[in-house]
C-alpha cells in the first residue's frame, strides 16, 4: 500500500558536533518511511542511500523510488512486514542540511563554510532520527555504494543498535583509481566559470561542471559490456554519422542525457562534500575499530556482497571487508553475485541478488521474532 | 543430517571456532552451533547452497577452496572441517597444508576408492566406480583426486598432520564396525579423521592405522 510521497522532516534537539570538530548548532534531517513499527519496535530497517541517493528508497509507478527492486511490499526489504526508514544525508540537498543551507551565524548559506564530512557524521544523524522514531535496535541497516559504508560504520560504531548489516558494493578505504575519479568530478565541478567560489544563486552556479562530473561518474557505474550491450556503437539520431564533435554515438547520448537530468535534483556542492567523505573513509584502519563489534554480546551480522563486473568497487573491496570482520570473529557471510551491470547492478533486478538479501532477512526476522 | 556428517559432529569438541570447507546449504555448522555451542563459518561456492546457508543464519563465505582460502588469517579456528570435499580439490595437499596453517586441528571425511565393490568394478567389469559413497559417472564427477585409504593416510603423514582418531564408514556414509578389526581399506566406504598438526604442536609419530 505505497502512498503518495510523504517527505518528514526533524530538527534534532541538540547541535551536532562532526567528527571533525566544527559544530553544527541547526540541523534537519528529511526522511521517509513505508510500513509500520510493531509493538516491540523489533522490524526496523534503515535504508541508508548512496551517493546521489535520497530518501524516495521505494515509491510508485508515478514517483518511482530509487529502489524499487528492494525495497516495497514482498520485495527483500519487504515493507509489509518491515518498518522501512531511509533518510536524506548530511550535507545533501534534498531536505537534510547541507552546503546550501543557511548559516545560522551569517544568515547565508554556508557554501563553502560548511564543515566537512564524514561517513561517520551521516551515521550520527541518522542514529539520531531512528532513537527519535522510538528504535532502540533496529532489525537492519541496508546499503549499496557509500549506503553500505554507512551500514559498514554504523554497525562499528554502534554495534548494540544493529542487529544485521548488509553491505553491498561498498568499500572500506577507496584506491587511488576510485579517489581520482572523485578529483576529476570535483575538479569539473570547481574550474567550472559559474562556480564563484560556491557562492551562486539557486539554479545556477557551475552547472556544466556537474553535468560533466556526474557524465564521468556514470561511465563509472557500467561495465564495459553493460555499455556494448545498451549501445554498442549505435549511431543516435541520424542514418550515419555526422562525424562532428557532437553527440554522434548513442552512448553519448545517454550520458549527455544522465548528466543533464541531475542538474535537476542534485546540488554541485552536495556533490563535493559528499564524494570527499568517500575518498578519506578508512574505519578499520583506526585502532580498536573492530573491538567494540567484537566484544558485543550480541554483534551484528553481516552481508557483504559484490558484483563480479562492479570495477568502481570490485569484489576485491568486498573481500577486504570481509576479511576484516571475519578475522575478528564477527559472523560474516560473503557473496560475489554475477552480473553484467558493472556497480549500478546494487539498484537493478539482479535475482541471485535479491534472493540472497531475502534470504538473510527472513532469517534476520524470524530471529527477532524469536526473540521478542 | 547427513549420516557421515553425525560422524564429523561427534568429534567436534563443544564450543569450537569451526570453518566448514565445503559447507554445502551449512548443515554441520548450524548443528554444531544449536547442539554444541560452537561457533564459526562455512566456505562454499555454490549459489543455491548459498542462500541457503544465509537463510539457515549460517555465516558462510563465497570463495574458491583452491586459491582463496589465504582469506584466513594463521590460527584464527579451532578446527577446520573438510567433508567430502578434499577429493574434489585441484591440490588435497595444498589444502591440508591450509588446514594446518588455519587451525592447526582438522577433520577430514573422504571416499574410499579401495573398497571392494570399486575395485570389482574396475577388474572385472572395466569401468569406473559408480557407488552410494562415489554417485557420480566419471565425465560428470566433481571428484578430481579420488584414492584410497592408505593413499589418503600417507598424504597426511607427509603433509604432516598426524591421525589422532579415524572412523570408518559403511558405504551409506554411517559408523561402521565391521571393518575395524577387518581390513580396512578394502571394506570401509569412506572415513573420517581428526587430524593434528604436527607442527602446531600435536604429538609427533604417525601411527599406521592402515591394515
Amino acid at each position: 500500500m505505497p502512498d503518495a510521497r510523504t517527505t518528514y522532516r526533524l530538527t534534532l534537539d541538540e547541535p551536532l558536533r562532526l567528527e571533525g570538530g566544527r559544530v553544527l548548532p541547526h540541523v534537519e534531517v528529511a526522511y521517509e518511511t513505508w510500513g509500520e513499527l510493531d509493538d516491540a519496535g523489533s522490524n526496523a530497517v534503515f535504508i541508508a542511500h548512496a551517493l546521489t541517493g535520497d530518501s524516495h528508497a521505494s515509491g510508485t509507478t508515478d514517483d518511482p523510488g530509487w529502489w524499487d527492486t528492494m525495497v516495497g511490499p514482498g520485495r527483500p526489504v519487504d515493507t509489509d512486514r518491515f518498518f522501512v526508514v531511509c533518510a536524506n544525508l548530511l550535507g545533501g540537498c534534498r531536505g537534510t542540511t547541507g552546503p546550501a543551507s543557511i548559516d545560522p551565524a551569517t544568515g547565508a548559506s554556508y557554501a563553502l563554510d560548511f564543515p566537512l564530512l564524514s561517513i561517520r557524521d551521516f551515521v550520527e544523524v541518522h542514529r539520531r532520527l531512528v532513537r527519535h522514531l522510538g528504535i532502540t535496535r533496529l532489525l537492519a541497516v541496508v546499503g549499496g555504494s557509500l549506503g553500505g559504508m554507512q551500514a559498514l560504520q554504523w554497525a562499528l560504531d554502534a554495534p548494540d543498535e544493529v542487529a544485521n548489516a548488509v553491505v553491498v558494493a561498498a568499500s572500506s578505504r577507496l584506491s587511488a583509481q576510485n579517489i581520482a575519479f572523485s578529483a576529476v568530478a570535483r575538479s569539473a565541478i570547481m574550474r567550472d566559470p559559474e562556480f564563484s567560489e560556491g557562492r551562486y544563486d539557486e539554479g545556477g552556479g557551475p552547472r556544466s561542471g556537474l553535468a560533466t562530473a556526474r557524465m564521468m561518474a556514470h561511465i563509472t557505474y557500467l561495465s564495459e559490456e553493460a555499455m556494448a550491450s545498451k549501445f554498442g556503437r549505435r549511431i543516435q539520431d541520424a542514418d550515419e554519422p555526422r562525424r562532428r564533435f557532437g553527440v554522434d554515438f548513442a552512448v553519448e547520448s545517454y550520458l549527455e542525457h544522465q548528466g543533464s537530468t541531475f542538474l535537476d535534483r542534485f546540488d554541485p556542492l552536495s556533490y563535493l562534500y559528499l564524494s570527499r567523505a568517500l575518498d578519506y573513509f578508512d574505519p578499520f584502519s583506526e585502532p580498536g575499530a573492530l573491538d567494540a563489534a567484537a566484544s558485543c554480546p550480541r554483534p551484528p551480522r553481516f552481508l557483504v556482497m559484490s558484483f563480479d563486473s562492479d570495477w568502481r568497487f570490485s569484489t576485491e573491496h568486498s573481500r577486504r571487508i570481509t576479511r576484516r570482520l571475519e578475522g575478528a570473529r564477527l559472523p560474516t557471510s560473503f557473496r560475489e553475485i554475477g552480473s553484467p551491470h558493472g556497480h549500478d547492478s546494487f539498484l537493478l533486478d539482479v535475482p541471485d541478488y535479491l534472493t540472497t538479501v531475502a534470504a538473510f532477512l527472513d532469517r534476520a526476522h524470524e530471529e527477532a521474532g524469536r526473540a521478542s | 543430517m547427513r549420516p557421515d556428517l553425525e560422524v564429523v559432529a561427534g568429534l567436534v569438541p563443544p564450543g569450537s571456532r569451526v570453518l566448514d570447507l565445503g559447507c554445502g546449504s551449512g548443515e554441520l555448522l548450524d548443528h554444531l552451533t544449536r547442539e554444541g555451542g560452537c561457533t564459526g563459518t562455512g566456505v562454499d561456492s555454490d549459489p543455491d547452497s548459498l542462500v541457503a546457508a544465509i537463510r539457515r543464519g549460517v555465516p558462510v563465505i563465497d570463495l574458491d577452496i583452491d586459491s582463496q582460502l589465504d582469506q584466513f588469517g594463521d590460527g584464527s579456528y579451532d578446527l577446520v572441517v573438510v567433508s567430502q570435499t578434499l577429493q574434489a580439490t585441484r591440490r588435497p595437499d595444498d589444502i591440508l597444508g591450509e588446514v594446518g596453517r588455519i587451525a592447526g586441528r582438522g577433520i577430514v571425511s573422504i571416499p574410499n576408492f579401495a573398497l571392494w565393490r570399486h575395485r570389482l568394478a574396475l577388474l572385472l567389469r572395466g569401468r569406473m566406480p559408480v557407488s552410494p559413497v562415489l554417485p557420480h559417472p566419471w565425465y560428470a564427477t566433481p571428484n578430481i583426486h579420488l584414492a584410497s585409504l592408505v593413499d589418503v593416510e600417507e598424504l597426511f603423514a607427509t603433509a604432516g598432520m598426524r591421525v589422532q582418531e579415524r572412523v570408518l564408514l559403511d558405504s551409506s556414509g554411517r559408523r561402521t564396525v565391521l571393518a575395524r578389526r577387518g581390513p580396512a581399506n578394502l571394506v570401509a566406504g569412506g572415513a573420517v579423521y581428526l587430524l593434528v598438526s604436527q607442527t602446531a604442536g600435536g604429538a609427533g609419530g604417525s601411527d599406521s592405522l592402515v591394515r
